[in-house]
């Protein structure tokens, strides 16, 4: 009885000796060295795993900062330059700032102004309308309002609004991750700098169609008339293929566009509200 | 027994209200919007210029391309413009548009009723001439009728198999032409068996047009001995390729393979009715069948109309839309395509306006799947689309390519018969696009 008892304990300790030993020769062998930097640096990043980046998340990006000579090139969306510092004063690297972006969506055709054409009773989903047919108001070019740019957002930042069929983007909570605008089949979403204290001016439109067939489609879109490049002091305003375009880096947002466009395709976000100069003549006289 | 193909395929109703209207001839409009992309494959080259008179059947646009084909001015006018207009789906297409004056045909058009019988080319000339004609298929994907009978270098074609099985609900344009014009169609299969050198051919007809199978078979038995008419079992999709085929011959085509890939080519009868008038009585493809039916309509029709006349006129000639109509679809219920503009025009392989009402048309809220494998009973190609549904919403385009998404032909069986409403066909075939889209960027081995 004792020495079955002994036997089995030396027999298994044994066995457990030499599988330790083998296991133990095998991870000296096969030893995997990673610079230890890279998980500090994963702990830096905010760990939304957004894929804003262009990397597979965030520990892929950290290890490209890691292996990287600059961080030229590299920014976390989500993070912006704080933590982009943090990573440069870790890495012992600088950075430079970058401007801080949102998610602007361009096409302001609600129900009133862009009247619809059809009834699309399919799957709810953009990218399946887009493959059936142009949409269904008469702009070739305008939101389909399926909302793939509401599910595509990882930060509860863009949402379908039912009163008018278009999508908003709340810009506290806007990463600029850019998921949204891979996500439009029509592309109409565009990151651009959220500008000084969040002011910013934009061509809410991207048809591109002669004036008149725009004009006839949606009461809003951008007839490609060129009064705000001509009203235009910084060149800014470029004008291809009936469509504006507003430079985010040359505007000045002086807004003498915004009071010229005729069909007020041209947006102001984040300025004090313009008292209309006729009712302030009015108070005057009074 | 009456044939059929093996795996799949659904029995819906076949709803043929419009088997009895004899082919009238629609009276041609004031104006033609002739698109210069009827076909598939690269548009036309319009050669017309605004201001000129064209006469009906005249060239106005060069094939442009390999996979292309030439257009014919279906009426004759002036042309007033050429310019971008929406087709159907409401994407731009360049259209010739033709102030109709009168209806002066081309010279070298033989409008004699007579048959012409004895066929007098080359298999070389018949291949030139279809080209020149701008014959396309007539069974819906309108592809260049003389690409499909040059069979790449190294494959040679055994059969000729012409698809009479018209397995879309609703549409009888192909009865019809079946039953009013057999021996043209007979002729037209004979010129393309000559064009492909082969010595057989089979006629596949569903058995749900007994009238067309007597009818072909009483001509067959006595002049037409190479050409076989095969009765097939009402199922759909019948008259897709790869099924018919399978129906006639028992071969099955090969995964992303072609008909060509067993030795086979498949033709629709209306192009063989092409054929026959292009080869035989030198008239182009600029005017086809075209059914106008509906439950909600009080009269069925069936016309021979000219290319380019609008939906909006098909509907005018039949009285207006119906009150109860819902939905337009250009082709049949299962593959048709809605019609989103009705000033829209028609194209050469426009086989049907259906008008659908409300009952037959709303979806009804999607449920969850219940594991039930009816799709997968259903699928004619032997896919998954249960499967292929959640890999596509998943985005997981690797594991799609593995379950053979790529060889979707899109007939919607699954999607009809899904107890929970599933969009199957919707999600499969957007990412079947994305998937074929990688195929093809891939670099050749």
């Amino acid at each position: 009885m004792t020495t079955t008892i002994i036997f089995t304990i030396a027999s298994l300790s044994l066995l457990g000796l030499v599988l330790a030993l083998i296991l133990y020769f095998t991870a000296q062998k096969f030893k995997v060295v990673e610079d230890p930097r890279i998980d500090d640096v994963e702990t830096i990043l905010p760990g939304a795993n957004c894929g804003g980046c262009g990397f597979a998340g965030c520990r892929a990006f950290a290890e490209g900062c890691v292996k990287a000579d600059s961080l030229d090139g590299l920014f976390c969306p989500v993070g912006g330059n704080d933590t982009m510092k943090k990573v440069a004063g870790y890495l012992g690297v600088t950075v430079a700032d970058k401007a801080p972006q949102v998610a602007v969506v361009r096409c302001n055709g609600n129900c009133d102004s862009r009247p619809k054409s059809s009834n699309y009773d399919g799957y709810t989903s953009c990218a399946v309308m887009a493959n059936l047919y142009s949409g269904d108001t008469d702009c070739r070019y305008g939101c389909l309002g399926q909302g793939d740019c509401e599910i595509s957002c990882d930060f509860d930042a863009i949402k379908m609004n039912p009163r008018t069929g278009l999508p908003e983007v709340d810009e506290e909570k806007c990463t600029a991750c850019g998921a949204c605008v891979k996500a439009c089949p029509k592309f109409i979403i565009e990151l651009r700098n959220k500008g000084p204290k969040g002011k910013r001016i934009f061509v809410s439109c991207i048809n591109k169609d002669k004036g008149g067939v725009a004009k006839k489609a949606c009461a809003v879109a951008c007839i490609g008339c060129t009064k705000c490049q001509k009203v235009c002091a910084y060149d800014a305003i470029t004008i291809s293929s009936n469509l504006a375009y507003i430079d985010y880096n040359k505007c000045k947002l002086c807004r003498k566009c915004v009071v010229e466009c005729p069909t007020n395709a041209i947006w102001e976000v984040n300025f004090p509200v313009r008292v209309p100069k006729r009712e302030t003549a009015d108070v005057e006289q009074q | 027994m009456s044939k059929t193909f093996s795996i799949g395929g659904i029995h819906p109703k076949d709803n043929k209200i419009s088997v009895k209207a004899a082919i009238e001839n629609f009276p041609v409009m004031e104006t033609a919007y002739i698109s210069m992309s009827q076909h598939l494959g690269a548009p036309a080259e319009p050669i017309v210029a605004k201001g000129d008179k064209v006469k009906t059947g005249q060239l106005i646009a060069k094939a442009n391309g390999f996979i292309s084909a030439n257009i014919h001015s279906s009426v004759s006018g002036t042309v007033s413009a050429i310019e971008l207009m929406p087709d159907l789906a409401g994407n731009l297409v360049q259209h010739v548009v033709v102030k109709v004056e009168g209806d002066e045909w081309d010279e070298k058009i033989d409008r004699s009723p007579e048959i012409v019988r004895e066929i007098k080319l080359s298999p070389s000339e018949i291949i030139a001439k279809i080209a020149d004609c701008g014959i396309v298929g007539l069974g819906g994907a309108a592809f260049p009728t003389h690409i499909k009978l040059s069979p790449p270098p190294g494959k040679k074609a055994e059969f000729l198999v012409m698809n009479g099985a018209e397995c879309e609900p609703y549409l009888t344009s192909d009865y019809r032409i079946m039953l009013e014009n057999p021996e043209e169609i007979l002729i037209g299969t004979r010129i393309m068996m000559i064009a492909l050198g082969v010595k057989k051919a089979y006629v596949g007809i569903e058995d749900n047009k007994p009238k067309a199978i007597k009818a072909m078979k009483e001509l067959c038995s006595k002049s037409y001995r190479d050409i076989k008419i095969v009765s097939l079992q009402k199922k759909y999709p019948q008259g897709g390729e790869k099924q018919l085929i399978d129906a006639i011959l028992g071969r099955q085509v090969p995964s992303m393979g072609l008909p060509i890939d067993t030795g086979v080519v498949v033709q629709n009868v209306g192009t063989a009715l092409a054929v026959y008038e292009a080869v035989q009585k030198n008239k182009p493809l600029f005017e086809g069948v075209v059914t106008v039916t509906g439950k909600c309509m009080t009269e069925q029709r069936n016309f021979r109309m000219r290319v380019g006349t609008t939906f909006e006129s098909m509907l005018f000639a039949v009285g207006g839309f119906p009150k109860d109509a819902e939905k337009l679809v250009s082709g049949g219920p299962m593959m048709g395509k809605a019609v989103a503009r009705i000033e829209a025009a028609s194209v050469k392989s426009t086989s049907a306006l259906l008008l659908l009402t409300e009952e037959e048309t709303k979806r009804k809220p999607e449920g969850n799947c219940i594991r039930c494998a009816k799709c997968v009973d259903a699928c004619p190609m032997g896919l998954e689309p249960f499967l292929l549904n959640r890999l596509s919403r998943a985005g997981r385009i690797d594991d799609l390519e593995a379950n053979l998404v790529q060889d979707c032909i899109e007939c919607g069986s699954c999607l009809y018969v899904c107890p929970a409403n599933i969009p199957l066909l919707d999600t499969i075939r957007l990412s079947k696009a994305s998937v074929l889209k990688i195929m093809r960027s891939r670099p050749k081995k």
